[in-house]
């Protein structure tokens, strides 16, 4: 909502600077979010084209004569609606003017112009920072004084007002008049409705029936008659102008012009139009179709609440006009309509329609059914002195629907309750009675409180002590920390979970990501082409259509898209959700975990790359995350589409599989590209992980006696899993902790065997081992390898 | 007997002048001052002696004693020094011939990040876990009656047009559609309370989805972090009170900060918090858009309407609730100008956090 101040001026005093004005309407609700500059342009001054001659050295260019009263001067012009007669905006040297080419301001300074000298220029609106427009000059009414500054003609400030939701009131000007006069303590001053009427009474002309009162509280009606439709006069096309109104005719004017003074829509009929004068409110049929104003056919529905003549609908109640009913050049008789609508069904309504109107904008949000008789009284008043007609005696005025005033019970105690502060009840009547309210003392602790019309939305003892609050200032009210108990408190443990697991794996070396929850159907598929993912109704994109149900895309497309400007290898995860579709119910919103790394080792230096990543790094990070969350995890084979088999392993914790990790196949690596590399990935269902933990930690002391290392190579089949021979170590008593520091395959081994290097550490917790105690451990060990698996020891 | 201590520490000085190492040195400690050299078989024996001998004897061999182990010690430590100033010597070295160049990069340890929204949740939940907030996570794709209904947010409400909603496609028998991605973390407040009973004090930061064009400042998914506070004796001065505790933390002891009237449906009386800009200190900027103001969070007094709807009477209770984006925090803070980077996760984006 645009308000200009002079506009405000003429319902309420104002003596503030308008910033302060600004900041202050900001801080009780009403957010300013720009002052608008018309004006502070020196040394521009309204001028008269006397003649455009052509420029002698350019086609395109023009020479024009403007007279400012105190002299005539030649200006060259580009501007091809620059005519004689026009009243323009003349800027002298020194005037600071808007480049519409950089938007910066700048001084005239003078200048040739193809040879011919320049004493000044003639503004576009973009020059003068009015508006963008450039496409021509600022052409003047023509009653705008010669040689006066433009300052003193066009200058005024508009606050640009961004109006919440609940305050309808606001979407006028009456109602933010209303607002600085309680933030300024000055009254509010309303104009008067009074105007001349004929004796011929209305109800002899025309008549109005509601047919559906739930859909229309209130209709009334006025008919002016004998008027002439040309254009509104200057001063309102300005005000229209600067709150963003197209000027289009009297009548059409003067309905907008009152709806933006006073918050009510308005609708005028050209009288002669309407099928004997006469006027219903009733609900459409299904399939009944009308033309709107903007000339599209709408096809109706029984939801629809429509307005009728004695033959068909006219307009879309508090929508949109009808074209058969418009006001037109020929129009004499103007009936015009302010009326209370249901604010769901018009907000219905122009949602179906697709039809957003300054009108169903404000019905929408619940307009007073009080407001229509003001708005209208107005309008006819306007008419009668803009348009030269007589105004029929009386008004219709059809109120089924009308309420008794809203009357709230406030309690000081409960402000006190709310606010944390007690308010003197003489703040509280100030505060208040400065918003029109009225307060009447029902007992020392108690107020009966009398809603004023327009303030539709102050419904509750809340409602009033926000009122009061803001109007007092929210930074005036105190600051504490609240009191009482704490809640008990409980940790989430898959939060404590997700933190641990993050932490560990950026200790690893890796790059958290966070990628979009929503993904195309194809993405999904490249994973599993029976998919059934969750669909949006109304999405953006076809790229975010459907809710994941894997976080596998999104680590592999972050990843080829991060390879193409990384030197150096890439390491990501992402813990995140998914979303599996539940039948009539919420999806399963499972908390997973996966990672992608691919290119070098190390980063490059000096020192070496240590080569590019594969399985084992993948699997290297899994064991650390699995030691550091005290989980003993197995590897075994698995069947994975999207990794190459044999180079995958699912990660079992008891019996059951938590995750999986593996080398991506290059079918589905070369779908993002980045098929030339080895591309690990892995993935650890969290719930599973979660249940895998322990929260039991157990101290286990310190050995206290040496452990003694003993090496040994074996020589076995090369089919023969490495993990099998760990098995088997483990299971011996003495061996504490087992590594594997070698394995090989080549020219001393025999075909089809490889050899494996281990390092073996004996311990006991009570003892220091005998070189006799190892030898006879390492003998059964080396006896069981040889039994199970066929192993010999290394020469 | 003093002939044999004399030949000792004659035998003993001469040899001593051909030690070239601490080996060697080691060696000739064993040999004159261990238990089995002769030395110390002679002071075991001065008990034996008669008391004139003793006490010549005794003398003479202690005092060598003590010679001798004053000279080990000296020759120890000269030859140490000797040995450290040959390994400064050599570490000027690469060991290659090549002087060892300190300036050389260091061996590269890929060092691994969380990402600047797991961070600056961290932040956020950290703050308000220590004012006596507990932390609570819920569903992203949520009913309408959570995200709107309860919230006292009806259909057919001009205050829908608050939350441009992504709705998901399935719709009941009556053609009606009623699942969604939540446009707010505010459900979160139905749903907790309808578990617990007061005094409630929780957070909630989540994932938050709106139906919205990308572009810098927008985008289709974001995080936020809500705030409930129910209990019989809550106030606006309380939510104040614990808001300006967030801002001080999270922007620095010295900032100011500033309610203003806003609306939201669920709450009344409603407010703004802004905090003075840190870059321009309330002097105006870009940043602050020359207000020297800098919107932070949405808040207000838990709605009557809403209380009833779970169940707790709001004529005993009160609370206050806090709504943040999180994104917001790290723009401002970094001056980052695009929202669409931290989701983008480009690298080059992620590795300066």
């Amino acid at each position: 909502m645009k308000a200009p101040i002079s506009w405000l001026k003429e319902y309420v005093d104002i003596d503030l600077p308008v910033a302060e004005l600004a900041h202050k309407l900001t801080m009780a609700g009403a957010e300013v979010c720009a002052i608008e500059g018309a004006g502070g342009w020196d040394n521009v001054f309204v001028g008269l084209v006397l003649s455009v001659e052509p420029h002698p050295n350019a086609d395109k260019l023009h020479l024009v004569t403007v007279d400012v009263q105190t002299e005539k001067v030649t200006v060259v012009c580009g501007a091809p609606n620059v005519a004689c007669g026009q009243r323009i905006a003349f800027a002298r040297m020194g005037a600071e003017l808007v480049d519409a080419d950089t938007g910066k301001k700048s001084k005239l300074k003078k200048a040739k112009i193809r040879g011919v000298e320049s004493q000044g220029m003639v503004c576009s609106e973009c020059e003068l920072g009015i508006s963008q427009s450039h496409e021509g000059i600022l052409v003047l009414p023509a009653d705008a004084p010669i040689g006066a500054t433009l300052d003193s003609y066009l200058g005024d400030a508009i606050l640009d007002i961004e109006t919440t939701a609940n305050r309808a009131d606001l979407l006028s000007v009456i109602g933010i008049a209303r607002e600085v006069a309680a933030i300024t303590g000055k009254p509010i001053k309303l104009p008067g409705l009074d105007y001349k009427e004929s004796d011929t009474p209305i109800a002899s002309k025309a008549a109005v029936e509601i047919a559906d009162a739930d859909l229309c509280p209130r209709y009334c009606a006025s008919l002016v008659t004998g008027i002439k439709v040309g254009p509104s006069p200057m001063w309102m096309q300005k005000r229209l102008a600067a709150c963003g109104q197209r000027p289009i005719n009297n009548v059409v004017d003067i309905t907008n012009y009152v709806m933006l003074e006073f918050g009510q829509p308005l609708h005028a009929f050209d009288f002669d139009k309407l099928a004997k004068g006469k006027i219903i409110v009733k609900r459409a049929r299904d399939g009944d179709v009308m033309a709107t104003l903007d000339d599209v056919k709408r096809e109706l529905t029984k939801d629809t609440l429509m307005i009728n003549d004695g033959a068909g609908p006219v307009a879309v109640a508090g929508v949109m006009g009808g074209a058969n009913s418009e006001v037109s050049d020929k129009t004499v008789n103007v009936l015009f309509e302010a009326a209370n609508f249901n604010p769901a069904s018009i907000r219905r309504t122009s949602a179906r329609f697709k039809l957003r109107s300054e009108a169903s904008n404000r019905f929408e949000k619940g307009l007073s059914p009080e407001l229509p008789v003001y708005g209208l009284r107005r309008a006819t008043q306007l008419l009668a002195q803009l348009g030269g007609g007589t105004v029929v005696k009386g008004i219709i005025d059809v109120y089924p629907g009308k309420q008794p005033e809203r009357k709230i019970e406030l309690k000081l105690s409960k402000v006190e309750r709310v606010l944390g502060t007690k308010i003197a009840p003489a703040d509280v009547k100030r505060v208040l009675t400065s918003l029109g309210f009225i307060c009447d003392e029902k007992k020392s602790d108690e107020l009966s409180i009398t809603v004023p019309y327009w303030r539709t939305e102050v419904k509750l003892a809340e409602d009033v002590i926000e009122e009061i609050a803001r109007i007092i200032g929210y930074d005036n009210l105190p600051t504490t920390l609240p009191s009482g108990q704490l809640p008990h408190h409980a940790p989430d443990p898959m939060r404590t979970l997700r933190r641990d697991v993050v932490d560990i794996l950026a200790g690893c070396g890796m790059q958290e990501i966070i990628t979009y929850s929503l993904t195309s159907i194809d993405a999904l598929k490249r994973f599993d082409r029976e998919v059934k993912p969750l669909k949006l109704e109304n999405p953006i994109t076809p790229e975010q259509e459907y809710m994941r149900t894997t976080l596998r895309p999104g680590l592999l497309s972050t990843l080829a898209a991060n390879l193409k400007h990384e030197e150096d290898g890439v390491r990501l995860f992402e813990s995140g959700r998914v979303y599996l579709p539940k039948k009539n119910d919420l999806p399963h919103e499972l908390e997973m975990l996966c990672g992608a790394m691919c290119g070098p080792r190390h980063q490059r230096s000096w020192h070496g790359d240590g080569g590019n990543m594969d399985f084992f790094d993948a699997k290297g990070v899994i064991a650390t995350l699995m030691e550091r969350l005290g989980i003993d995890a197995d590897y075994a084979a698995s069947t994975d589409k999207a990794l190459l088999p044999a180079r995958q392993a699912s990660i079992v914790v008891g019996k059951e599989s938590i995750g999986i990790v593996g080398e991506v196949h290059p079918r589905l690596a070369e779908q993002y590209d980045i098929a030339s590399q080895t591309v690990c990935l892995f993935e650890i269902d969290m719930e599973k992980l979660l249940a895998a933990t322990s929260n039991e930690k157990k101290f286990q002391s310190l050995p206290r006696f040496p452990a003694v290392l003993r090496d040994i190579a074996i020589i076995l089949d090369v089919e023969t899993p490495s993990s099998q021979v760990m098995d088997i170590i483990r299971k011996s008593p003495l061996a504490a902790r087992v590594t594997l520091f070698d394995v090989y395959t080549g020219k001393q081994v025999p075909q089809g065997k490889k050899s494996l290097a281990l390092s073996i550490a004996y311990q006991s917790p009570d003892r220091t081992l005998t070189d006799e105690e190892v030898d006879k451990a390492q003998g059964k060990i080396l006896e069981r390898l040889t039994k199970e698996l066929g192993a010999t020891l290394r020469g | 007997m003093l002939k044999k201590l004399e030949t000792i520490k004659s035998k003993a000085l001469d040899e001593l002048k051909h030690i070239a190492n601490v080996t060697e040195l080691e060696a000739w400690r064993v040999a004159h001052l261990g238990k089995k050299s002769e030395l110390t078989g002679i002071l075991r024996s001065v008990a034996t002696l008669s008391p004139e001998q003793r006490k010549s004897v005794g003398t003479l061999a202690n005092d060598l004693k003590e010679m001798l182990e004053m000279l080990y010690k000296d020759n120890l430590s000269a030859m140490k020094e000797q040995l450290y100033e040959d390994m400064e010597t050599k570490a000027k070295d690469t060991g290659k011939g090549e002087k060892f160049d300190i300036t050389l990069p260091g061996r590269p340890v890929s060092a691994g990040r969380l990402h600047p929204s797991t961070r600056m949740l961290r932040e956020v939940c950290d703050v308000f876990s220590s004012l006596g907030f507990q932390v609570a996570e819920g569903p992203e794709v949520e009913w309408e009656h959570y995200n709107f209904d309860t919230l006292n947010i009806p259909a057919d409400h001009p205050a829908r047009d608050m939350w441009d909603t992504f709705w998901i496609d399935q719709r009941d028998e009556k053609g009606e559609r009623h699942m969604l991605l939540r446009t707010h973390t505010s459900p979160m407040q139905i749903r907790v309370m309808e578990k617990t009973k007061p005094p409630v004090r929780v957070i909630v930061p989540g994932k938050c989805y709106r139906y919205e064009a990308t572009d810098a400042r927008h985008e289709a998914m974001f995080y936020q972090v809500e705030g409930l506070a129910v209990d019989e004796h809550i106030t606006f001065a309380d939510l104040k009170g614990t808001l300006y505790e967030f801002a001080r933390r999270m922007f620095g002891q010295d900032r100011k900060v500033r309610f203003r009237c806003d609306y939201f449906p669920f709450v009344e009386p409603g407010c703004e918090m802004a905090i003075d800009c840190f870059v321009c200190k309330g002097k105006g900027c870009r940043l602050c858009t020359g207000t020297g103001w800098i919107e932070i969070l949405g808040a207000g007094m838990v709605h009557p309407q809403v209380l009833r709807n779970v169940g707790y009477d709001p004529e005993k209770y009160t609370g206050y609730a806090f709504g943040m984006g999180v994104e917001r925090i790290p723009m401002l803070k970094y001056g980052i100008d695009d929202i669409r980077l931290f989701y983008g996760n480009d690298l080059r984006f992620l590795k300066q956090f």
